[in-house]
Protein backbone atom coordinates (compact mmCIF):
# COMPACT_ATOMS: atom_id res chain seq x y z
CA UNK A 1 0.00 0.00 0.00
CA UNK A 2 1.32 3.41 -0.94
CA UNK A 3 1.15 6.58 1.06
CA UNK A 4 -1.56 8.11 -1.15
CA UNK A 5 -3.83 5.13 -0.67
CA UNK A 6 -3.15 5.09 3.07
CA UNK A 7 -4.01 8.80 3.26
CA UNK A 8 -7.15 8.30 1.19
CA UNK A 9 -8.38 5.52 3.47
CA UNK A 10 -7.82 7.76 6.46
CA UNK A 11 -9.72 10.54 4.71
CA UNK A 12 -12.72 8.26 4.03
CA UNK A 13 -12.63 6.84 7.56
CA UNK A 14 -12.17 10.22 9.25
CA UNK A 15 -15.18 11.69 7.44
CA UNK A 16 -17.39 8.87 8.62
CA UNK A 17 -16.05 8.74 12.17
CA UNK A 18 -16.16 12.46 12.86
CA UNK A 19 -19.70 12.87 11.53
CA UNK A 20 -20.74 9.71 13.41
CA UNK A 21 -19.30 11.21 16.57
CA UNK A 22 -21.22 14.45 16.04
CA UNK A 23 -24.53 12.74 15.28
CA UNK A 24 -24.28 10.60 18.39
CA UNK A 25 -24.52 13.81 20.40
CA UNK A 26 -28.23 13.71 19.55
CA UNK A 27 -28.70 10.31 21.17
CA UNK A 28 -31.19 10.77 24.00
CA UNK A 29 -31.83 14.38 23.04
CA UNK A 30 -33.69 14.16 19.73
CA UNK A 31 -36.89 16.12 19.05
CA UNK A 32 -38.99 12.99 18.45
CA UNK A 33 -38.23 9.53 19.79
CA UNK A 34 -38.38 7.91 16.33
CA UNK A 35 -35.94 10.50 14.96
CA UNK A 36 -33.64 10.10 17.92
CA UNK A 37 -33.42 6.45 16.88
CA UNK A 38 -32.92 7.36 13.21
CA UNK A 39 -30.03 9.77 13.68
CA UNK A 40 -28.42 7.40 16.16
CA UNK A 41 -28.68 4.71 13.55
CA UNK A 42 -26.93 6.88 11.00
CA UNK A 43 -24.22 7.50 13.53
CA UNK A 44 -23.80 3.75 13.96
CA UNK A 45 -23.64 3.19 10.21
CA UNK A 46 -20.97 5.86 9.83
CA UNK A 47 -18.82 4.51 12.63
CA UNK A 48 -19.13 1.05 11.11
CA UNK A 49 -17.96 2.40 7.75
CA UNK A 50 -15.06 4.18 9.44
CA UNK A 51 -13.99 0.92 11.06
CA UNK A 52 -13.83 -0.85 7.71
CA UNK A 53 -11.55 1.83 6.28
CA UNK A 54 -9.35 2.06 9.38
CA UNK A 55 -8.97 -1.70 9.54
CA UNK A 56 -7.97 -1.82 5.91
CA UNK A 57 -5.57 1.10 6.36
CA UNK A 58 -3.95 -0.53 9.39
CA UNK A 59 -3.59 -3.85 7.62
CA UNK A 60 -2.14 -2.12 4.55
CA UNK A 61 0.31 -0.19 6.66
CA UNK A 62 1.52 -3.27 8.52
CA UNK A 63 2.30 -4.90 5.18
CA UNK A 64 4.17 -1.89 3.77
CA UNK A 65 7.84 -2.06 2.87
CA UNK A 66 10.14 -0.11 5.16
CA UNK A 67 10.57 2.85 2.81
CA UNK A 68 6.80 3.11 2.29
CA UNK A 69 6.33 3.16 6.04
CA UNK A 70 8.80 6.00 6.31
CA UNK A 71 6.89 7.93 3.67
CA UNK A 72 3.67 7.56 5.65
CA UNK A 73 5.37 8.40 8.93
CA UNK A 74 3.87 11.87 9.36
CA UNK A 75 0.37 10.38 9.49
CA UNK A 76 1.12 7.94 12.28
CA UNK A 77 0.37 8.53 15.94
CA UNK A 78 3.51 9.30 17.87
CA UNK A 79 2.42 7.39 20.98
CA UNK A 80 1.77 4.21 19.01
CA UNK A 81 5.41 4.15 17.89
CA UNK A 82 6.43 3.43 21.47
CA UNK A 83 4.06 0.41 21.73
CA UNK A 84 6.24 -1.92 19.69
CA UNK A 85 3.31 -3.70 18.06
CA UNK A 86 1.42 -3.63 14.77
CA UNK A 87 -0.90 -0.76 13.92
CA UNK A 88 -4.60 -1.26 14.78
CA UNK A 89 -7.79 0.59 13.88
CA UNK A 90 -8.08 2.24 17.28
CA UNK A 91 -4.54 3.62 17.11
CA UNK A 92 -5.61 5.53 14.03
CA UNK A 93 -8.88 6.76 15.48
CA UNK A 94 -7.84 7.41 19.04
CA UNK A 95 -4.23 8.55 18.91
CA UNK A 96 -3.65 10.69 15.85
CA UNK A 97 -3.33 14.40 16.42
CA UNK A 98 -5.62 16.93 14.87
CA UNK A 99 -3.24 17.81 12.01
CA UNK A 100 -3.11 14.12 11.05
CA UNK A 101 -6.88 13.92 10.61
CA UNK A 102 -8.02 14.22 6.98
CA UNK A 103 -11.78 14.71 7.33
CA UNK A 104 -13.81 17.41 5.61
CA UNK A 105 -14.37 20.47 7.78
CA UNK A 106 -18.15 20.18 7.41
CA UNK A 107 -18.16 16.93 9.38
CA UNK A 108 -16.53 18.42 12.48
CA UNK A 109 -18.77 21.48 12.98
CA UNK A 110 -20.83 21.38 16.19
CA UNK A 111 -24.22 19.76 15.79
CA UNK A 112 -26.19 23.00 16.04
CA UNK A 113 -29.97 22.73 15.96
CA UNK A 114 -31.97 20.02 14.18
CA UNK A 115 -31.98 22.05 10.95
CA UNK A 116 -28.20 22.35 10.99
CA UNK A 117 -27.60 18.66 11.68
CA UNK A 118 -30.15 17.64 9.04
CA UNK A 119 -28.80 19.87 6.31
CA UNK A 120 -25.20 18.91 7.05
CA UNK A 121 -26.20 15.25 6.89
CA UNK A 122 -28.01 15.77 3.62
CA UNK A 123 -25.10 17.60 1.96
CA UNK A 124 -22.62 15.02 3.18
CA UNK A 125 -24.72 11.96 2.38
CA UNK A 126 -25.42 13.05 -1.19
CA UNK A 127 -21.70 13.54 -1.69
CA UNK A 128 -20.83 10.29 0.02
CA UNK A 129 -23.41 8.43 -2.06
CA UNK A 130 -21.79 9.51 -5.35
CA UNK A 131 -18.36 8.87 -3.91
CA UNK A 132 -19.29 5.30 -2.97
CA UNK A 133 -21.00 4.88 -6.31
CA UNK A 134 -17.67 5.57 -8.00
CA UNK A 135 -15.71 3.53 -5.46
CA UNK A 136 -17.82 0.45 -6.06
CA UNK A 137 -15.85 0.22 -9.32
CA UNK A 138 -12.50 0.84 -7.65
CA UNK A 139 -9.59 -1.23 -8.94
CA UNK A 140 -8.85 -1.93 -5.29
CA UNK A 141 -11.15 -4.84 -4.38
CA UNK A 142 -11.25 -3.98 -0.65
CA UNK A 143 -12.35 -0.43 -1.33
CA UNK A 144 -14.92 -1.66 -3.85
CA UNK A 145 -16.31 -4.11 -1.30
CA UNK A 146 -16.56 -1.53 1.48
CA UNK A 147 -18.24 0.92 -0.91
CA UNK A 148 -20.71 -1.68 -2.07
CA UNK A 149 -21.72 -2.49 1.48
CA UNK A 150 -21.81 1.12 2.62
CA UNK A 151 -23.75 2.65 -0.25
CA UNK A 152 -26.90 0.83 0.82
CA UNK A 153 -26.71 2.58 4.17
CA UNK A 154 -25.88 5.90 2.58
CA UNK A 155 -28.85 5.65 0.21
CA UNK A 156 -31.05 5.54 3.30
CA UNK A 157 -29.20 8.49 4.87
CA UNK A 158 -29.85 10.52 1.72
CA UNK A 159 -33.53 9.61 1.69
CA UNK A 160 -34.03 10.31 5.38
CA UNK A 161 -32.19 13.64 5.40
CA UNK A 162 -33.78 14.82 2.12
CA UNK A 163 -37.23 14.20 3.57
CA UNK A 164 -36.32 16.29 6.58
CA UNK A 165 -34.87 19.11 4.48
CA UNK A 166 -38.19 19.25 2.63
CA UNK A 167 -40.21 19.00 5.83
CA UNK A 168 -38.33 21.86 7.46
CA UNK A 169 -38.18 24.01 4.34
CA UNK A 170 -41.90 23.51 3.64
CA UNK A 171 -43.06 23.34 7.30
CA UNK A 172 -43.62 26.46 9.39
CA UNK A 173 -42.14 29.94 9.11
CA UNK A 174 -39.84 29.12 11.97
CA UNK A 175 -38.56 25.89 10.45
CA UNK A 176 -38.05 27.64 7.12
CA UNK A 177 -36.06 30.40 8.78
CA UNK A 178 -33.99 27.90 10.70
CA UNK A 179 -33.04 25.82 7.72
CA UNK A 180 -32.18 28.96 5.77
CA UNK A 181 -29.96 30.00 8.63
CA UNK A 182 -28.32 26.56 8.62
CA UNK A 183 -27.81 26.88 4.87
CA UNK A 184 -26.09 30.21 5.22
CA UNK A 185 -23.72 28.72 7.81
CA UNK A 186 -23.04 25.46 5.98
CA UNK A 187 -22.79 26.50 2.38
CA UNK A 188 -19.25 27.87 2.65
CA UNK A 189 -18.04 24.38 3.64
CA UNK A 190 -19.56 22.54 0.68
CA UNK A 191 -16.84 23.52 -1.81
CA UNK A 192 -14.35 21.28 -0.04
CA UNK A 193 -16.25 18.18 -1.18
CA UNK A 194 -15.18 18.75 -4.77
CA UNK A 195 -11.72 20.21 -4.29
CA UNK A 196 -9.38 17.37 -5.22
CA UNK A 197 -6.38 16.95 -2.96
CA UNK A 198 -3.15 15.51 -4.40
CA UNK A 199 -3.90 12.04 -3.00
CA UNK A 200 -7.37 12.06 -4.58
CA UNK A 201 -6.07 13.20 -7.95
CA UNK A 202 -3.40 10.54 -7.92
CA UNK A 203 -5.78 7.73 -6.95
CA UNK A 204 -8.50 8.84 -9.33
CA UNK A 205 -6.02 8.60 -12.19
CA UNK A 206 -5.40 4.92 -11.47
CA UNK A 207 -9.06 4.08 -10.89
CA UNK A 208 -8.49 3.34 -7.22
CA UNK A 209 -10.22 6.43 -5.88
CA UNK A 210 -13.08 8.70 -6.89
CA UNK A 211 -12.53 12.07 -8.55
CA UNK A 212 -14.38 14.51 -6.31
CA UNK A 213 -14.57 17.18 -9.00
CA UNK A 214 -16.57 14.77 -11.16
CA UNK A 215 -19.20 14.52 -8.42
CA UNK A 216 -19.95 18.23 -8.30
CA UNK A 217 -22.56 18.40 -11.06
CA UNK A 218 -24.45 15.34 -9.84
CA UNK A 219 -24.44 16.74 -6.34
CA UNK A 220 -25.73 20.12 -7.53
CA UNK A 221 -28.49 18.46 -9.55
CA UNK A 222 -29.65 16.32 -6.63
CA UNK A 223 -29.57 19.23 -4.20
CA UNK A 224 -31.47 21.46 -6.64
CA UNK A 225 -34.36 19.01 -6.87
CA UNK A 226 -34.74 18.70 -3.11
CA UNK A 227 -34.25 22.43 -2.58
CA UNK A 228 -36.99 23.30 -5.03
CA UNK A 229 -39.38 21.06 -3.14
CA UNK A 230 -38.21 22.57 0.13
CA UNK A 231 -38.60 26.12 -1.16
CA UNK A 232 -34.90 26.87 -0.74
CA UNK A 233 -32.53 28.62 -3.13
CA UNK A 234 -29.01 27.47 -3.89
CA UNK A 235 -26.82 30.25 -2.48
CA UNK A 236 -24.71 32.33 -4.83
CA UNK A 237 -22.11 32.91 -2.10
CA UNK A 238 -18.72 31.28 -2.68
CA UNK A 239 -17.95 28.04 -0.81
CA UNK A 240 -14.32 28.50 -0.01
CA UNK A 241 -13.75 27.04 3.45
CA UNK A 242 -11.41 24.09 3.17
CA UNK A 243 -8.32 22.62 4.78
CA UNK A 244 -9.49 19.35 6.31
CA UNK A 245 -7.88 17.18 3.66
CA UNK A 246 -4.56 18.87 4.40
CA UNK A 247 -4.97 18.53 8.16
CA UNK A 248 -5.86 22.16 8.79
CA UNK A 249 -9.05 22.09 10.82
CA UNK A 250 -11.54 24.37 12.53
CA UNK A 251 -11.18 25.26 16.19
CA UNK A 252 -13.96 22.78 16.99
CA UNK A 253 -11.92 19.76 15.99
CA UNK A 254 -9.50 19.80 18.92
CA UNK A 255 -12.30 19.56 21.45
CA UNK A 256 -13.94 16.71 19.58
CA UNK A 257 -10.70 14.73 19.60
CA UNK A 258 -9.85 15.62 23.20
CA UNK A 259 -13.13 14.07 24.30
CA UNK A 260 -13.05 11.11 21.95
CA UNK A 261 -9.44 10.16 22.60
CA UNK A 262 -9.08 10.83 26.30
CA UNK A 263 -9.14 7.24 27.59
CA UNK A 264 -6.68 5.89 25.02
CA UNK A 265 -4.33 8.77 25.71
CA UNK A 266 -4.63 8.59 29.49
CA UNK A 267 -4.06 4.84 29.63
CA UNK A 268 -1.69 4.09 26.73
CA UNK A 269 -1.88 0.67 25.11
CA UNK A 270 -4.55 -0.66 27.48
CA UNK A 271 -7.11 -3.22 26.35
CA UNK A 272 -10.75 -2.13 26.48
CA UNK B 1 -109.82 -11.87 43.37
CA UNK B 2 -106.56 -13.00 42.02
CA UNK B 3 -103.65 -10.95 42.93
CA UNK B 4 -101.87 -9.29 40.10
CA UNK B 5 -98.30 -9.58 41.03
CA UNK B 6 -95.82 -8.28 38.58
CA UNK B 7 -93.11 -10.72 38.10
CA UNK B 8 -89.73 -9.47 37.03
CA UNK B 9 -87.75 -11.55 34.74
CA UNK B 10 -84.12 -11.39 35.82
CA UNK B 11 -81.75 -11.97 32.96
CA UNK B 12 -78.68 -13.57 34.22
CA UNK B 13 -76.00 -10.94 33.91
CA UNK B 14 -72.60 -12.21 34.69
CA UNK B 15 -70.43 -10.01 36.74
CA UNK B 16 -67.75 -8.59 34.37
CA UNK B 17 -65.27 -8.36 37.17
CA UNK B 18 -65.67 -12.09 37.72
CA UNK B 19 -65.20 -12.88 34.03
CA UNK B 20 -62.10 -10.74 34.07
CA UNK B 21 -60.62 -12.37 37.15
CA UNK B 22 -61.46 -15.84 35.82
CA UNK B 23 -59.54 -15.07 32.67
CA UNK B 24 -56.59 -13.81 34.65
CA UNK B 25 -56.66 -16.88 36.85
CA UNK B 26 -56.79 -19.11 33.78
CA UNK B 27 -53.75 -17.31 32.34
CA UNK B 28 -55.74 -15.91 29.43
CA UNK B 29 -54.25 -12.59 28.34
CA UNK B 30 -56.35 -9.46 28.73
CA UNK B 31 -56.44 -7.49 25.48
CA UNK B 32 -57.05 -3.72 25.06
CA UNK B 33 -60.70 -4.06 24.02
CA UNK B 34 -61.63 -6.46 26.82
CA UNK B 35 -63.49 -5.20 29.82
CA UNK B 36 -61.13 -4.50 32.69
CA UNK B 37 -61.47 -2.88 36.10
CA UNK B 38 -60.65 0.81 35.97
CA UNK B 39 -58.10 0.33 38.70
CA UNK B 40 -56.36 -2.37 36.63
CA UNK B 41 -56.21 0.01 33.67
CA UNK B 42 -54.81 2.80 35.83
CA UNK B 43 -52.28 0.52 37.49
CA UNK B 44 -51.05 -0.64 34.11
CA UNK B 45 -50.84 2.87 32.68
CA UNK B 46 -48.82 3.87 35.71
CA UNK B 47 -46.54 0.87 35.52
CA UNK B 48 -46.01 0.71 31.74
CA UNK B 49 -45.49 4.45 31.34
CA UNK B 50 -43.09 4.44 34.28
CA UNK B 51 -41.25 1.64 32.57
CA UNK B 52 -41.19 3.52 29.25
CA UNK B 53 -39.95 6.69 30.95
CA UNK B 54 -37.21 4.64 32.63
CA UNK B 55 -35.99 3.48 29.23
CA UNK B 56 -35.93 7.02 27.88
CA UNK B 57 -34.32 8.63 30.92
CA UNK B 58 -32.01 5.60 31.10
CA UNK B 59 -30.52 6.65 27.76
CA UNK B 60 -28.93 9.66 29.44
CA UNK B 61 -26.44 8.17 31.92
CA UNK B 62 -25.10 5.81 29.26
CA UNK B 63 -25.31 8.39 26.49
CA UNK B 64 -22.95 10.35 28.72
CA UNK B 65 -20.08 8.05 27.68
CA UNK B 66 -20.74 7.63 23.95
CA UNK B 67 -18.41 10.44 22.96
CA UNK B 68 -15.63 9.04 25.19
CA UNK B 69 -15.93 5.31 24.58
CA UNK B 70 -12.36 3.99 24.51
CA UNK B 71 -12.49 2.04 21.25
CA UNK B 72 -14.56 2.10 18.10
CA UNK B 73 -15.99 -1.30 18.90
CA UNK B 74 -17.06 -0.19 22.38
CA UNK B 75 -18.49 2.98 20.92
CA UNK B 76 -20.62 0.98 18.49
CA UNK B 77 -21.80 -1.38 21.22
CA UNK B 78 -22.72 1.49 23.50
CA UNK B 79 -24.57 3.45 20.83
CA UNK B 80 -26.46 0.34 19.79
CA UNK B 81 -27.38 -0.33 23.39
CA UNK B 82 -28.69 3.17 24.00
CA UNK B 83 -30.60 2.93 20.75
CA UNK B 84 -32.17 -0.33 21.94
CA UNK B 85 -33.39 1.53 25.00
CA UNK B 86 -35.05 4.13 22.80
CA UNK B 87 -36.70 1.22 20.98
CA UNK B 88 -37.93 -0.26 24.26
CA UNK B 89 -39.37 3.11 25.19
CA UNK B 90 -41.13 3.20 21.85
CA UNK B 91 -42.90 -0.11 22.19
CA UNK B 92 -43.73 0.40 25.82
CA UNK B 93 -45.32 3.78 25.05
CA UNK B 94 -47.28 2.02 22.31
CA UNK B 95 -48.42 -0.67 24.73
CA UNK B 96 -49.58 2.01 27.19
CA UNK B 97 -51.40 3.84 24.39
CA UNK B 98 -53.68 0.83 23.94
CA UNK B 99 -55.04 1.66 27.39
CA UNK B 100 -56.30 5.07 26.30
CA UNK B 101 -53.51 7.50 27.02
CA UNK B 102 -51.36 9.30 24.44
CA UNK B 103 -47.60 9.46 24.34
CA UNK B 104 -47.75 13.25 24.69
CA UNK B 105 -49.87 12.90 27.84
CA UNK B 106 -47.33 10.49 29.26
CA UNK B 107 -44.51 12.92 28.44
CA UNK B 108 -46.43 15.67 30.22
CA UNK B 109 -46.67 13.47 33.29
CA UNK B 110 -42.96 12.78 33.17
CA UNK B 111 -42.01 16.42 32.66
CA UNK B 112 -44.33 17.67 35.41
CA UNK B 113 -42.90 15.14 37.84
CA UNK B 114 -46.26 13.35 38.21
CA UNK B 115 -44.94 10.15 36.63
CA UNK B 116 -41.87 8.50 38.03
CA UNK B 117 -39.07 6.59 36.35
CA UNK B 118 -36.60 4.18 37.83
CA UNK B 119 -34.54 5.99 40.45
CA UNK B 120 -31.39 4.20 39.44
CA UNK B 121 -30.96 6.65 36.58
CA UNK B 122 -30.59 9.51 39.03
CA UNK B 123 -27.10 8.32 39.80
CA UNK B 124 -24.16 9.64 37.76
CA UNK B 125 -21.92 7.61 35.44
CA UNK B 126 -18.44 8.66 36.47
CA UNK B 127 -15.94 6.35 34.87
CA UNK B 128 -15.82 4.03 31.87
CA UNK B 129 -16.37 0.93 34.00
CA UNK B 130 -19.78 2.38 34.86
CA UNK B 131 -20.88 1.36 31.36
CA UNK B 132 -20.10 -2.28 32.03
CA UNK B 133 -21.45 -2.09 35.56
CA UNK B 134 -24.73 -0.54 34.50
CA UNK B 135 -25.11 -3.37 31.99
CA UNK B 136 -24.25 -6.04 34.49
CA UNK B 137 -25.99 -4.81 37.65
CA UNK B 138 -28.67 -2.38 36.50
CA UNK B 139 -29.77 -4.36 33.46
CA UNK B 140 -29.31 -7.51 35.51
CA UNK B 141 -31.69 -6.25 38.19
CA UNK B 142 -34.07 -5.01 35.52
CA UNK B 143 -34.15 -8.46 33.93
CA UNK B 144 -34.98 -10.08 37.27
CA UNK B 145 -37.93 -7.73 37.50
CA UNK B 146 -38.89 -8.02 33.86
CA UNK B 147 -38.69 -11.69 32.99
CA UNK B 148 -41.84 -12.44 35.04
CA UNK B 149 -43.55 -9.59 33.16
CA UNK B 150 -43.30 -11.61 29.94
CA UNK B 151 -46.21 -13.58 31.45
CA UNK B 152 -48.04 -10.57 32.85
CA UNK B 153 -51.79 -10.62 32.34
CA UNK B 154 -52.07 -7.66 29.92
CA UNK B 155 -51.32 -8.90 26.39
CA UNK B 156 -49.57 -5.88 24.81
CA UNK B 157 -47.35 -5.41 27.86
CA UNK B 158 -46.41 -9.07 28.01
CA UNK B 159 -45.56 -9.15 24.29
CA UNK B 160 -43.47 -5.96 24.56
CA UNK B 161 -41.61 -7.45 27.50
CA UNK B 162 -40.67 -10.57 25.59
CA UNK B 163 -38.72 -8.42 23.13
CA UNK B 164 -37.33 -6.15 25.82
CA UNK B 165 -36.04 -9.07 27.86
CA UNK B 166 -34.22 -10.65 24.95
CA UNK B 167 -32.32 -7.44 24.31
CA UNK B 168 -31.73 -6.74 27.98
CA UNK B 169 -30.11 -10.08 28.61
CA UNK B 170 -27.83 -9.39 25.66
CA UNK B 171 -26.92 -6.03 27.25
CA UNK B 172 -26.21 -7.71 30.54
CA UNK B 173 -23.78 -10.13 28.93
CA UNK B 174 -22.12 -7.30 27.03
CA UNK B 175 -21.74 -5.36 30.27
CA UNK B 176 -20.19 -8.25 32.09
CA UNK B 177 -17.84 -8.96 29.18
CA UNK B 178 -16.66 -5.33 29.19
CA UNK B 179 -15.94 -5.61 32.91
CA UNK B 180 -14.13 -8.89 32.44
CA UNK B 181 -11.74 -7.23 29.99
CA UNK B 182 -11.15 -4.34 32.38
CA UNK B 183 -10.65 -6.69 35.32
CA UNK B 184 -7.77 -8.27 33.43
CA UNK B 185 -6.32 -4.88 32.56
CA UNK B 186 -3.93 -2.55 34.33
CA UNK B 187 -4.33 -1.45 37.98
CA UNK B 188 -6.09 1.77 36.94
CA UNK B 189 -8.65 -0.21 34.99
CA UNK B 190 -9.23 -2.63 37.85
CA UNK B 191 -9.67 0.31 40.22
CA UNK B 192 -12.30 1.71 37.85
CA UNK B 193 -14.25 -1.53 38.04
CA UNK B 194 -14.18 -1.70 41.83
CA UNK B 195 -15.13 1.95 42.11
CA UNK B 196 -18.07 1.46 39.76
CA UNK B 197 -19.28 -1.64 41.64
CA UNK B 198 -19.01 0.21 44.95
CA UNK B 199 -21.23 2.99 43.67
CA UNK B 200 -23.83 0.90 41.81
CA UNK B 201 -24.32 -2.08 44.13
CA UNK B 202 -26.71 -0.60 46.69
CA UNK B 203 -28.73 1.45 44.20
CA UNK B 204 -29.17 -1.77 42.15
CA UNK B 205 -30.62 -3.55 45.18
CA UNK B 206 -33.01 -0.65 45.63
CA UNK B 207 -34.33 -1.25 42.11
CA UNK B 208 -36.49 -4.07 43.46
CA UNK B 209 -38.47 -1.56 45.46
CA UNK B 210 -39.36 -1.40 49.14
CA UNK B 211 -39.43 -4.50 51.33
CA UNK B 212 -42.58 -6.56 50.89
CA UNK B 213 -43.94 -5.33 54.21
CA UNK B 214 -43.77 -1.75 52.93
CA UNK B 215 -44.77 -2.22 49.31
CA UNK B 216 -47.80 -0.14 48.39
CA UNK B 217 -49.21 -1.75 45.27
CA UNK B 218 -48.03 -5.31 45.59
CA UNK B 219 -51.00 -7.30 46.82
CA UNK B 220 -53.55 -6.22 44.24
CA UNK B 221 -50.95 -6.50 41.46
CA UNK B 222 -50.20 -10.08 42.43
CA UNK B 223 -53.89 -10.94 42.27
CA UNK B 224 -54.17 -9.38 38.81
CA UNK B 225 -50.98 -11.14 37.75
CA UNK B 226 -49.42 -7.84 36.76
CA UNK B 227 -46.79 -8.88 39.22
CA UNK B 228 -45.75 -12.45 39.96
CA UNK B 229 -43.00 -12.39 42.55
CA UNK B 230 -42.50 -10.17 45.54
CA UNK B 231 -39.83 -7.47 45.70
CA UNK B 232 -37.85 -9.33 48.35
CA UNK B 233 -37.97 -12.64 46.49
CA UNK B 234 -36.54 -11.08 43.37
CA UNK B 235 -33.95 -9.10 45.29
CA UNK B 236 -32.71 -12.28 46.95
CA UNK B 237 -32.37 -14.02 43.60
CA UNK B 238 -30.34 -11.11 42.32
CA UNK B 239 -28.02 -11.07 45.32
CA UNK B 240 -27.44 -14.81 44.99
CA UNK B 241 -26.54 -14.43 41.33
CA UNK B 242 -24.27 -11.39 41.61
CA UNK B 243 -22.46 -12.62 44.71
CA UNK B 244 -21.16 -15.49 42.60
CA UNK B 245 -20.47 -13.51 39.41
CA UNK B 246 -18.42 -10.86 41.19
CA UNK B 247 -15.87 -13.54 42.04
CA UNK B 248 -15.16 -14.05 38.34
CA UNK B 249 -14.14 -10.41 38.15
CA UNK B 250 -11.89 -10.70 41.17
CA UNK B 251 -13.82 -7.82 42.74
CA UNK B 252 -15.90 -7.47 45.90
CA UNK B 253 -19.36 -6.18 46.73
CA UNK B 254 -19.37 -3.31 49.24
CA UNK B 255 -21.32 -5.16 51.94
CA UNK B 256 -19.51 -6.57 55.01
CA UNK B 257 -22.65 -8.55 55.92
CA UNK B 258 -22.75 -10.45 52.64
CA UNK B 259 -22.38 -14.11 53.57
CA UNK B 260 -23.61 -17.48 52.31
CA UNK B 261 -26.26 -18.88 54.64
CA UNK B 262 -26.09 -22.65 54.45
CA UNK B 263 -29.39 -23.08 56.24
CA UNK B 264 -31.37 -20.76 53.96
CA UNK B 265 -29.33 -21.73 50.89
CA UNK B 266 -29.18 -18.03 50.10
CA UNK B 267 -26.79 -15.17 50.66
CA UNK B 268 -27.52 -12.96 53.65
CA UNK B 269 -26.90 -9.30 52.99
CA UNK B 270 -26.85 -6.01 54.85
CA UNK B 271 -29.64 -3.52 55.38
CA UNK B 272 -30.51 -1.20 52.53
CA UNK B 273 -30.38 2.50 53.28
CA UNK B 274 -34.05 3.26 52.70
CA UNK B 275 -33.61 6.92 53.60
CA UNK B 276 -31.38 7.26 50.57
CA UNK B 277 -33.91 5.34 48.48
CA UNK B 278 -36.79 7.64 49.40
CA UNK B 279 -34.64 10.72 49.01
CA UNK B 280 -33.84 9.79 45.46
CA UNK B 281 -37.43 8.77 44.72
CA UNK B 282 -38.58 12.13 46.04
CA UNK B 283 -36.31 14.08 43.75
CA UNK B 284 -33.18 14.60 45.81
CA UNK B 285 -30.81 12.15 44.14
CA UNK B 286 -27.56 13.38 42.62
CA UNK B 287 -28.94 13.68 39.06
CA UNK B 288 -32.74 14.00 39.39
CA UNK B 289 -32.77 17.60 38.24
CA UNK B 290 -30.19 17.07 35.53
CA UNK B 291 -32.05 14.08 34.03
CA UNK B 292 -35.45 15.71 34.03
CA UNK B 293 -34.02 18.96 32.67
CA UNK B 294 -32.35 17.06 29.83
CA UNK B 295 -35.66 15.44 28.89
CA UNK B 296 -37.60 18.69 29.17
CA UNK B 297 -35.01 20.56 27.14
CA UNK B 298 -35.05 17.96 24.39
CA UNK B 299 -38.83 18.14 24.29
CA UNK B 300 -39.06 21.93 24.33
CA UNK B 301 -36.18 22.48 21.91
CA UNK B 302 -37.81 19.96 19.58
CA UNK B 303 -41.24 21.63 19.59
CA UNK B 304 -40.57 23.61 16.40
CA UNK B 305 -39.40 20.43 14.66
CA UNK B 306 -42.59 18.56 15.52
CA UNK B 307 -44.70 21.56 14.47
CA UNK B 308 -42.86 21.76 11.16
CA UNK B 309 -43.38 18.06 10.48
CA UNK B 310 -47.09 18.42 11.21
CA UNK B 311 -47.43 21.56 9.10
CA UNK B 312 -45.69 19.90 6.17
CA UNK B 313 -47.86 16.78 6.47
CA UNK B 314 -51.01 18.95 6.49
CA UNK B 315 -49.82 20.89 3.45
CA UNK B 316 -49.20 17.68 1.56
CA UNK B 317 -52.71 16.44 2.27
CA UNK B 318 -54.15 19.79 1.17
CA UNK B 319 -52.16 19.79 -2.04
CA UNK B 320 -53.26 16.24 -2.77
CA UNK B 321 -56.91 17.12 -2.20
CA UNK B 322 -56.64 20.17 -4.43
CA UNK B 323 -55.03 18.14 -7.16
CA UNK B 324 -57.76 15.48 -6.97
Amino acid sequence: MQKHLFTYLLHLADNALVLGQRNAEWTGHGPVLEQDIAITNISLDLIGQARHFYQYAAKGFNQMAAEEKTAADQLLPRIWKSYGRELEEDDLAMLRDEHQYRNLLITELPKGDWAFSILRQYFFSVFQFYQYEALQCSTDPDIAAIAEKSIKETAYHVRWSAEWVIRLGDGTNESHQRIRQALSELWMFTGEFFEASPFETSLASTGTGADPAAIKQKWMDAVSVVFSEAGLDIPVAPALQSGGKKGIHTEYMGYLLAEMQFLQRTYPNAQW
Amino acid sequence: MPKFVAKFCYMSIQNPEKIFQDKVDAEVRIEPKDWMPEKYRQTLIRQISQHAHSEIVGMLPEGNWISRAPSLKRKQILIAKVQDEAGHGLYLYSAAETLGITRDQMYDQLHSGKAKYSSIFNYPTLNWADMGTVGWLVDGAAIMNQVPLCRTSFGPYSRAMIRVCKEESFHQRQGFEALLVLSKGNPDQRAMVQDAIDRWWWPSLMMFGPNDSESLHSEQSMKWKIKRFSNDELRQRFVDMVAEQVKLLGMTLPDPDLKWNEERKHYDFGTINWDEFWNVVNGNGPCNKQRLDARKNAWEAGAWVREAAQAHADKRINRKQKAA
